[in-house]
């Protein structure tokens, strides 16, 4: 099983950071090999998942969505219906409760959507722990709900200015706060990427997505599904769901975020368009200039707005374990407007990416095949952004 | 010998300590960072340091981030920054060591980057976010072409990874003051005399303390433990704030004044 000792996924991972942080990523995984052993500590974790975070989350058979794409059978892994509205709380309650192990009294995330920052200032709540986060002022400007929804939490939302004003940038300036306060503090990483062992722990801790999508649909149907979808921006609800299907006959896609178009300059498609380099701790696929500077992504879905993607998705690009594809804004909203008429459900806009691709992949599938999408979010967040996109009004007539 | 050790072990004879100052290279632009570079040697650094901008430095507090932005703003990467130091390199021999991040050095290739520099009269790279444990492929191509990789040392390292990483710098160990990130500091930690103490008894090669350090004072009191001081934000701010003849006889005076109490008493 991957990674390898040295955090290495193939050529891909490995810990990129200062010398000053150094100890502190070989402390947390010796901590979490420790004590992700630990029954009790497993024990713990799968209560709150089950009493608070309200998991199993459904995998619901999209009657309609199958009859309007005409092909195969689409079920949708409801992580929307997740405590916070997305899948990010499955991760952070699990660091949440490794850093109470751990005897960190702190903890401190980045947000791009708001959604991992929420879910981390939920847990911070939970558990009665010191909270900080860091999030871009683009991110600020896009996500006042979730702005608003974390300093409720207890939470303190701390604005980032530099560089894009986006995810990577708050990225950057939690791994300068944990650089200055490691020796209290954790550090809640929120997707697959960054150094090891945070891209093997995020993505273990989301890996609940497809162990329950695995025994649901064979509950359901005696069956494997023939492929699954998701959105990837740092990739850790694809891999949340790919993960206990890695052994399996089963297709993977993952759907990154071209923004205005691949040829534009204005996309966040890392793997399908980027080349490989070392970003916030790890060697991975990226956007960037010859010069190795790191380029600004673009997305609608804040949450895809980043030039980097976790190692491990690299990998299986390479490998062809994976493949992924990219879809614009512009067919991330048809995405949604397909779930919300056809469903009733308003997906996050991230999540509304794996969605439009459904329609590209479909007649490729016959009427018997499966096809599993990830909804990794729900749509509310989201309301603002899409009401001017799409020119809905919110006024009385 | 390598101009490192040559430098280090001058100044050692003669009872002084090394001046190590910092500036981006670009920042404002190529002509200021030359002409400051040559103030900077004649006024009494020992060896100086050039930053290489880079888009995303998160070793980097405010002012060092500014600094890079400013130089990225004028277009200046790794090639233009190496060709700076070989033009600097036909004006003096102080050693001159580049500080970059990795990916700039890595798309540059690391031989290239290497042969390269060493071609260019460049003496030593410390590239902050590549630790010991990363740090294999870059070494051997560092010392392939003879320029020294240098290593950090942190106060969270603890005594093995110190000794681990003075046995694989070259020219000397980097020690970083504080738990954090660059940037001018009023106070350094209280235990840092302490803490340089017991490195001096782990490590035999030079010692040079950076990160926070901003005044003659604060040079004053750390220069008995160690063999280099490394100022850096604190010139960096005189940098972003004058400009032209100005800025380099105020860069001047502070370099006489920083290196002052580094003079044999």
């Amino acid at each position: 099983m991957l990674p390898d000792r040295h955090g290495r996924y193939g050529p891909y991972g490995g810990q990129f950071v200062p010398e000053t942080l150094m100890p502190a990523l070989l402390e947390l995984e010796e901590a979490y090999r420790r004590i992700s052993r630990d029954p009790e500590f497993r024990r713990e974790v799968a209560w709150y998942l089950k009493d608070y975070v309200g998991r199993p989350t459904p995998l619901y058979f999209a009657r309609h969505l199958t009859e309007a794409l005409g092909g195969p059978q689409i079920y949708i892994k409801r992580e929307d219906l997740a405590h916070t509205g997305a899948h990010k709380i499955n991760n952070t309650l699990g660091q949440g409760l490794l850093a109470r192990r751990m005897n960190k009294r702190r903890i401190i995330a980045e947000t791009g959507a708001g959604q991992h920052g929420v879910a981390t200032a939920t847990v911070a709540a939970l558990l009665g722990q010191e909270c900080d986060i860091y999030m871009g002022t683009e991110d600020i400007r896009r996500q006042r709900l979730n702005v608003i929804r974390m300093r409720l939490l207890g939470a303190k939302v701390i604005s980032v200015e530099s560089g894009s004003c986006t995810l990577k940038d708050a990225m950057n300036e939690a791994i300068r706060d944990w650089v200055t306060n490691v020796r209290h503090t954790h550090y809640v990483l929120g997707s697959v990427g960054g150094p090891h062992p945070y891209p093997m722990i995020v993505r273990d801790f989301q890996a609940v997505i497809g162990k329950e999508a695995k025994a649901q649909l064979r509950r359901d149907t005696g069956r494997l599904p023939q492929c699954l979808v998701a959105c990837v921006g740092g990739g850790s609800n694809a891999m949340g769901l790919f993960h206990a299907f890695y052994n399996d006959p089963v297709r993977f896609v993952g759907v990154e975020a071209a923004g205005h178009g691949l040829t534009s300059g204005y996309h966040s498609a890392t793997l399908v368009a980027g080349s490989k380099g070392v970003l916030h701790g790890a060697f991975s696929y990226l956007l960037q200039d010859p010069w190795g500077n790191i380029q600004e992504a673009h997305s609608l879905a804040p949450g895809l707005d980043y030039p980097g993607v976790g190692p491990e998705h690299s990998f299986f690009k390479d490998t062809g374990r994976a493949e992924y594809a990219a879809v614009t804004d512009k067919e991330a909203l048809e995405g949604f407007k397909l779930l919300s008429r056809t469903e009733g459900i308003l997906p996050a806009l991230e999540s509304a990416h794996a969605v439009a691709y459904l329609q590209k992949l479909a007649p490729r599938y016959g009427k018997d095949d499966i096809i599993i999408v990830n909804l990794s979010g729900r749509g509310d967040k989201d309301m603002e952004a899409v009401s001017e996109a799409l020119e809905v009004s919110g006024d009385a007539h | 010998m390598t101009r490192i050790e040559a430098t280090f072990r001058r100044l050692k004879k003669r009872g002084e300590k090394a001046l190590i100052p910092f500036i981006t290279a670009g920042d404002p632009d190529l002509p200021t960072t030359r002409a400051l570079a040559l103030e900077m040697a004649e006024r009494g650094a020992d060896l100086l340091e050039l930053g290489i901008p880079f888009s995303d430095p998160l070793a980097d507090g405010p002012t060092i981030q500014e600094a890079s932005c400013r130089a990225l703003k004028v277009g200046v990467h790794l090639q233009e920054v190496l060709e700076l130091a070989g033009q600097i390199r036909q004006k003096t021999e102080i050693p001159l060591v580049l500080m970059g991040y990795y990916n700039p050095i890595l798309q540059y290739g690391l031989e290239r980057t290497a042969l390269e520099a060493k071609r260019q009269g460049v003496d030593g790279f410390i590239i902050p976010d590549l630790p010991l444990e990363e740090a294999g492929p870059w070494r051997q191509a560092a010392l392939a072409a003879g320029v020294a990789p240098i290593f950090l040392a942190a106060p969270t390292s603890g005594a093995a990874r110190i000794k681990k990483a003075a046995k694989l710098t070259k020219g000397f160990l980097y020690y970083v003051s504080v738990t954090g990130i660059t940037g001018a500091r009023q106070a350094l930690p209280a235990d840092l005399e302490a803490a340089l103490k017991e490195v001096r008894t782990l490590v035999k090669c030079p010692l040079a303390v950076g990160f926070g350090i901003s005044t003659p004072e604060q040079v004053e009191n750390l220069a008995p433990y160690v063999d280099g001081v490394v100022v850096g934000s604190a010139i960096v701010q005189r940098v972003a704030r004058l400009q032209g003849l100005e800025l380099v006889k105020e860069v001047g005076d502070f370099i006489a004044a920083l290196k002052a109490p580094l003079r044999k008493k």
